[in-house]
């Protein structure tokens, strides 16, 4: 799997949706089940999978699928 | 109209959090926090008719903070007060009272829960840094289960979850303490920095009094220990901020502990106590005493009735809240910590209120 794949594929199973419905414009608090729970599992199994450390800035802006990318490129993912 | 204040609401708002969180003398702080109080309030007349009603007999944008008007914190019990349409309700957060008494109610929609969430990371990273610690929460996990009746216990849990990773509740569903779980969290961060979070009452009452009971040694001389929801419960043992921080360190060498002051109705923009002991208003918030009979703004060292405001709030107007506590001002832009701006110390309840406070939401068995 390349990143952008483990990405989604941590997405779809913190946010308990199917793989087809994540996408870069999937937005926090405009998709349902994406709310402060699931944001905390989600920080939890994004850390696992790329073996990093986010700190409480990055998860306050970790808002889209697309703005993930963007702090997990801080950290040497590429996409 | 309405979408134009919102516009130079965010902007001044945005321009605010490029400013540090402690360090702005008073009087520049209020530069910036009166054109966006003034703009809420504007906005919330708009929006809110039982805002404009209750306000209405002073018109016009005030020219100090002090004279802003302000609403009592009980008017959230008895009305919903919101100033969005029904659709854009994200969630209401329901204010602590046990099942015997009335509970406010706050409505929110995702803008103001995003701007909550953000101002409270920003604020308690002043006081915990940004790495994000092991957790301990004196709390039982039962707490968030419960989403149709989410209340201030849930969400503050929530909110200060953002600073913490591996969480481990101290408690199980009975309230009793989960040994087995907080000695293997101890042991596998020993020496190692970890934030502890719980309500006031809770942590004493199920953790403090558990560790003397049960004879447990524990150490967590590196731990933060984060604690609110207000003094109430704890007047009956006696115990003070002091007491509790002296007996806290004694059982643990724990001397990292910081109470903060912060309310259902003003989530996020917290009052955080420092390393002298005074609780602080930060860049988003502020604090007037006033006087119990005349409602005067009061001078340093007064006792009276907390008026606390935030800038956070555009979904409901909570932006003025005069309370039901009791305290004083400590000083302004002096404490020895460093931190500019008012500090003070709350002192406890006016007569008559209601007993209330984030850690009186567990309802004790009287025994």
């Amino acid at each position: 799997m390349n990143s952008a794949e483990t990405l989604y594929q941590a997405f779809a199973s913190s946010l308990d949706v199917d793989l087809s419905e994540i996408n870069d414009d999937l937005a926090y608090n405009s998709f349902p089940k994406w709310d402060s729970t699931a944001h905390m599992i989600l920080v939890a199994e994004i850390e696992a999978q790329f073996d990093i450390m986010l700190d409480t800035d990055d998860i306050i802006d970790m808002s889209s699928v697309a703005k993930a990318k963007e702090i997990l490129s801080k950290y040497e993912v590429s996409f | 109209m309405t979408d134009t204040l919102i516009e130079e609401y965010e902007s001044h708002f945005n321009a605010l959090l490029a400013q540090p969180v402690y360090h702005l003398e008073q009087s520049q702080k209020e530069q910036l926090l009166l054109p966006l109080l003034n703009l809420l309030d504007r906005y919330h007349r708009q929006q809110c008719p039982a805002y404009k009603n209750i306000v209405d007999l002073q018109d016009g944008p005030s020219e100090k903070v002090e004279s802003l008007p302000y609403l009592a914190v009980r008017l959230f019990k008895q009305l919903a007060l919101s100033s969005i349409r029904k659709e854009s309700v994200f969630r209401v957060l329901q204010s602590s009272g046990t099942t015997s008494q009335i509970r406010s109610q706050v409505i929110l929609d995702s803008a103001t829960s995003a701007r909550q969430s953000k101002v409270l990371v920003k604020i308690l990273q002043e006081t915990i840094g940004k790495a994000r610690l092991p957790m301990l929460i004196i709390d039982s996990p039962g707490v968030l289960k419960d989403k149709a009746n989410f209340n201030a216990r849930a969400a503050g849990i929530q909110g200060i979850a953002f600073f913490g990773r591996d969480h481990t509740y101290a408690l199980d569903e009975n309230m009793n303490i989960d040994w087995p779980n907080v000695e293997a969290f101890c042991q596998k961060y020993q020496g190692q920095p970890v934030l502890i979070f719980g309500f006031t009452f809770m942590v004493w009452q199920y953790f403090i009094e558990a560790l003397l009971n049960d004879n447990k040694d524990i150490e967590l001389e590196q731990a933060i220990l984060l604690h609110s929801g207000g003094w109430k419960n704890l007047e009956s043992k006696k115990v003070d901020n002091e007491e509790f921080k002296r007996v806290v360190e004694e059982l643990t060498g724990l001397r990292n502990v910081f109470n903060f002051y912060g309310m259902a109705e003003q989530v996020g923009s917290v009052f955080v106590e420092c390393e002298a002991g005074h609780l602080h208003a930060p860049l988003f918030s502020d604090v007037i005493v006033r006087d119990p009979f005349n409602l005067e703004a009061l001078e340093v060292g007064k006792e009276g009735i907390l008026q606390v405001l935030s800038v956070l709030p555009t979904s409901y107007p909570g932006h003025s809240i005069l309370t039901e506590d009791l305290g004083k001002l400590a000083g302004v832009d002096n404490c020895s910590c460093g931190r500019k701006g008012k500090y003070f110390s709350v002192s406890g309840r006016l007569p008559k209120t209601e007993v209330r406070g984030c850690s009186d939401t567990h309802k004790v068995e009287s025994s």
